[in-house]
């Protein structure tokens, strides 16, 4: 049985859910989102992504009706929604701050958005209950939001913004207030739930990793405009930008004179007195353009000895070692002084490394390992 | 913890006696049998006997509580509105004008508002009785209402508004499921205020008072003018009873509240796994 | 719409109930006396151009020549300025004690201030009468001590009034001054005295200087009120304490000149104006600085 892998982007037939047509929000003088296009499907997982002030609670509030775009039209499911209220939208919010109301209980908490509809007690209190045992609430039902712990709290307001069963949900840094581990388990646990409501979900995340985890799609956005959007593993592996390269994870970044070597095959020119290395890339480069190899750590390789497979070898020494528990990253110089990080997972117990500060080593990689950039 | 030095002992005994040695002489005095106020002649309860049966004071504190409750209760109203406007309100025409009138009145000397209102009353021709010093008590204790509210509404977290809003409430559903329940401390507090200061007020409800509607406090100014009285001992002790009572069984509540408060949060906590 | 409303209620009401009866007792201030009711003429009654032909200056000129007026505007300053110094001397070493206090007793010491806040102003002051009077507690006291021989006369004179004022206004000078000492760090005067600074300067080099806004604010708290203070003077102070306060209501009572009563009102208005933008001026700040 063959089952589709879940792409309604590469879709031309599918219709967005929501729709962000050169959309431009001015704060005074202060362009906050700039021109941005953007399409998300129904069921998606869309995770955004970006430095402080980037503009990412700016989009969401747009989105919930809280703020209106100064100009683009922006639609839901079809529907232009400028000048729609918050309170007549089918999206909801989870807050930051979680916004839970102190003087109501977790079940009244998660009962208030339903009474603001036609729905019967009988039919509330049914709901309530189902989102109760979602997120796994149901012994906390009578207690006052200050009565529970943090990532209680967390789970009352996912279960609330969820409760009224909306088209799309927005988190707002939803775990930024959880330790490490509970973020950890949070993360499966939205990604379940966000599977078996089959909502779409908005999220707006600081760390990387997490955006990677949860979501379907990932967009990289600075000061204002989308820098790219792709599934995680096309933003890790394939960055457009020196930007996104450097944003998501780490990353060597070589620049150089590209010289094309036939068939999306290219030399690098990086310095004189080494010979150039050799990346594919699928975006043309011309004789002499400035291009910058962007390479992750762990797809360089480490040897004392020269490896003879290799297109890209160069030698270097051994500056520094940072031990990881999981993996090791090697800082090594070469001789005009740049540093490349490698990285290997240690297999074997520290005492039997090999390499160690001060050793002449060799890092190298294949042509296929980094990708070309022209920014 | 702090060692408390000599030299704050010394000014805080010092300074609570000179705030409290006056009230702690009238109260004790007012339970003199002597008609010679200073003059200790035995302990005796008669001037309240003698104050309960002088209906000119009953009939002024009748007067001054229904005054008070009323001017209060519209003055908590609009003073509310006003801190909403002030700190949710965003930019309207005249908004710096509208600022300046609520905190003007809280420096005003009374005697240019019991003025001002005075003569606008007689302008437009309403009689003056009570209803005109409701109408006076309401426009300066709502200034201190506003500012009691708005200093509650600028702590609170706007999101919640916003939360509500987004769960499908209509702006005043979500100021009066939300907003209201949440700053309600401070709406009565507001409203203990402008109670308490309606019911103190001399000047202003001298200025608008009709001549059938003696408050209190002009009733016990006309007598304290003559100089000191044992009836007025008592009806102060009366008073300073009343309001110590209040205020320290408010401060214990609240620091009830405080203590569960905090006890429901280290429940949490253990009960958190 | 609703906002249109909740944005024009209080504000018509203000307007209405504050603004405008200003502008009243401006321009009765530029009217005439006049045996009639109301006491003055011109009035509306006698057409718009006709009244505003018939405005003058007169009663401010008036002002300006019976010495009575500027001499209980000066007494009004000087009285409130003193009255404000010692109530500064008074309040910040309490204050100061109260910050200092151990932190369980600062809740009581805090209800202990404010309770005063709540007991009727009028029987505050009026306690003092039978402190201060010649056969009052006070004299009686210091004779059966034997400090003096005959009884003092404070009652009826300005130092009556200081005691009044800095008595009644005491709790408002204390607040905001604890307030702003509540939120110092103490560790920054344990950072002073490290760097050599002694205990002394520490206080003035670091303490004053980071409670400043709260010294305005509260000093500010009890001049505006204390210069048209009428109850104090008038019960304490007896006949030969002027203020103008007290002058503005005899005036309008007693001598039933309802527009020079006007006149003294709109020149106390122009007095006050300056210390109320300042105050609003220190608020402001303060708030910004806490945000
Ligand atoms: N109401 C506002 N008025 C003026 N400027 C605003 C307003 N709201 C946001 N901004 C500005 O718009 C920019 C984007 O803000 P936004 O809150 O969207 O950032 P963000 O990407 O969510 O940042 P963070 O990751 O820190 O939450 C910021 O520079 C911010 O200062
Ligand atoms: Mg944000």
């Amino acid at each position: 049985m063959s089952q589709k892998i879940f792409a309604p982007w590469d879709d031309p037939n599918e219709k967005p859910l929501i729709r962000f047509e050169n959309v431009t929000k001015k704060f005074g003088d202060f362009t906050a989102i700039d021109d941005l296009t953007l399409n998300i499907y129904e069921k998606e997982f869309f995770a955004l992504l970006g430095p402080s002030g980037c503009g990412k609670t700016t989009m969401m509030r747009m989105l919930a009706g809280f703020e209106n775009p100064t100009s683009g039209k922006m639609e839901l499911a079809g529907k232009n929604i400028a000048g729609t209220p918050p309170n007549k939208r089918a999206v909801n919010m989870m807050f930051q701050s979680y916004a839970l109301f102190p003087h109501l209980s977790v079940w009244e908490n998660i009962a208030f958005g339903l009474k603001r509809g036609s729905m019967d007690k009988r039919a509330i209190a049914a709901r309530v209950e189902e989102m109760l045992k979602l997120t796994r609430l149901t012994k906390f039902a009578g207690r006052k939001p200050h009565q529970i712990s943090g990532g209680q709290r967390q789970r009352v307001a996912l279960a609330r913004s969820l409760a009224k069963a909306p088209k799309l949900l927005l988190l707002d840094e939803p775990l930024g207030a959880l330790d490490k581990k509970l973020r950890q388990d949070t993360q499966f646990e939205l990604m379940d739930i966000q599977e078996s409501t089959g909502t779409t979900f908005v999220i707006v995340t600081h760390d990387q990793e997490e955006a990677m985890t949860v979501a379907s799609r990932v967009a990289v956005m600075d000061e204002g405009r989308i820098i790219q959007v792709a599934t995680p593993d096309g933003i890790y592996e394939a960055p457009n930008s020196v930007y996104v390269a450097d944003f998501i994870g780490d990353v060597n970044i070589i620049e150089g004179t590209a010289k094309p070597a036939g068939d999306g095959v290219y030399f690098l020119d990086w310095t004189e007195n080494e010979p150039p290395f050799l990346a594919t890339s699928d975006v043309p480069f011309s004789d002499g353009q400035k291009a910058h190899l962007a390479i992750r750590p762990e797809k360089i390789s480490i040897t004392t000895e020269k490896p003879d497979d290799a297109k890209n070898t160069v030698q270097g020494t051994v500056l520094d070692i940072a031990y990881l528990g999981n993996l090791s990253t090697y800082y090594v110089q070469l001789a005009d002084g740049r540093i490349i990080k490698a990285q290997t997972a240690n297999t074997r117990r520290l005492s039997r490394r090999s390499i160690t500060w001060e050793d002449k080593v060799w890092v190298s990689w294949n042509a296929t390992a980094g990708v070309l950039l022209e920014q | 913890m702090r060692r408390a030095s000599w030299f704050n002992v010394t000014a805080l005994t010092l300074g609570f006696a000179f705030l409290y040695l006056p009230m702690v002489l009238l109260v004790i005095y007012s339970f003199n049998s002597s008609k010679l106020v200073t003059v200790w002649a035995g302990f005796s309860t008669k001037w309240y006997g003698e104050l309960l049966q002088n209906e000119a004071f009953l009939d002024a504190a009748v007067i001054t509580l229904k005054v008070a409750v009323a001017s209060s209760t519209l003055a908590t109203i609009l003073g509310t509105m006003a801190a909403y406007v002030l700190v949710r309100g965003g930019r309207f025409l005249g908004r710096t004008l509208f600022s300046g009138m609520i905190y003007a009145p809280l420096v005003m000397p009374e005697v240019i508002t019991g003025l001002s209102l005075l003569l606008l009353f007689i302008g437009i021709g309403l009689d003056r009785g009570v209803l005109t010093i409701v109408l006076a008590h309401t426009t300066f204790s709502m200034c201190y209402v506003s500012v009691v509210v708005s200093s509650r509404l600028v702590s609170f977290d706007r999101s919640l508004e916003e939360a509500a809003l987004d769960l499908g409430c209509s702006p005043f559903d979500a100021f009066r499921l939300v907003t209201l329940p949440i700053i309600a401390p401070a709406v009565i507090s507001g409203w203990l205020l402008a109670f308490t200061l309606s019911l103190d007020d001399l000047v202003i409800a001298s200025f608008t008072t009709g001549p059938s509607s003696t408050t209190l406090p002009i009733k016990i100014w006309s007598a304290v003018r003559l100089g000191v009285s044992p009836e007025i001992n008592a009806l102060s002790t009366i008073m300073i009873g009343i309001v110590t009572v209040g205020v320290i069984s408010a401060s214990l509540v609240s620091k009830r509240n405080a203590v569960k408060a905090q006890q429901d949060m280290q429940a949490a906590e253990r009960g958190a796994t | 719409m609703r906002r249109f409303f909740l944005i024009a209620v209080p504000y018509v009401w203000l307007l209405a109930l504050f603004l405008i009866p200003f502008f009243i007792v401006f321009k009765i201030s530029l009217s005439d006396l006049a045996l009639s009711i109301p006491p003055y003429t011109p009035t509306m009654k006698d057409g718009i151009g006709q009244m505003i032909k018939a405005f003058d200056f007169e009663n401010f000129v008036f002002l300006t020549t019976d010495d009575l007026y500027w001499k209980a505007y000066l007494s009004s300053l000087k009285i409130a300025l003193f009255s404000t110094v010692l109530a500064l001397l008074v309040g910040y070493p309490m204050a100061y004690g109260m910050a200092r206090a151990p932190e369980e007793w600062r809740p009581t010491l805090m209800m202990l201030v404010i309770l005063p806040f709540w007991t009727s102003f009028l029987i505050r002051v009026y306690a003092w009468v039978g402190i201060l009077s010649n056969e009052g507690f006070l004299n009686q006291f210091l004779l059966w001590t034997g400090v003096i021989s005959t009884p003092l006369a404070i009652m009826n004179t300005t130092t009556a009034v200081y005691i009044g004022i800095v008595y009644t206004y005491l709790p408002f000078m204390i607040l905001p001054i604890y307030a702003a000492l509540d939120r110092l760090d103490e560790s920054l005067i344990e950072a002073a005295q490290d760097l050599g600074c002694s205990r002394t300067k520490a206080f003035w080099l670091v303490t004053v200087p980071l409670s400043r806004s709260g010294i305005i604010a509260g000093c500010f708290l009890v001049f505006i009120p204390a210069l048209g203070e009428f109850v104090i003077p008038s019960l304490l102070g007896g006949s030969g304490t002027l203020m103008i306060g007290k002058v503005l209501f005899e005036e309008f009572f007693n001598n039933r000149d309802w527009p020079v009563a006007s006149a003294v009102a709109v020149i106390l208005l122009l007095i006050l104006i300056v210390p109320i933008i300042l105050f609003q001026r220190n608020q402001q700040r303060q708030a910004e600085a806490e945000t």
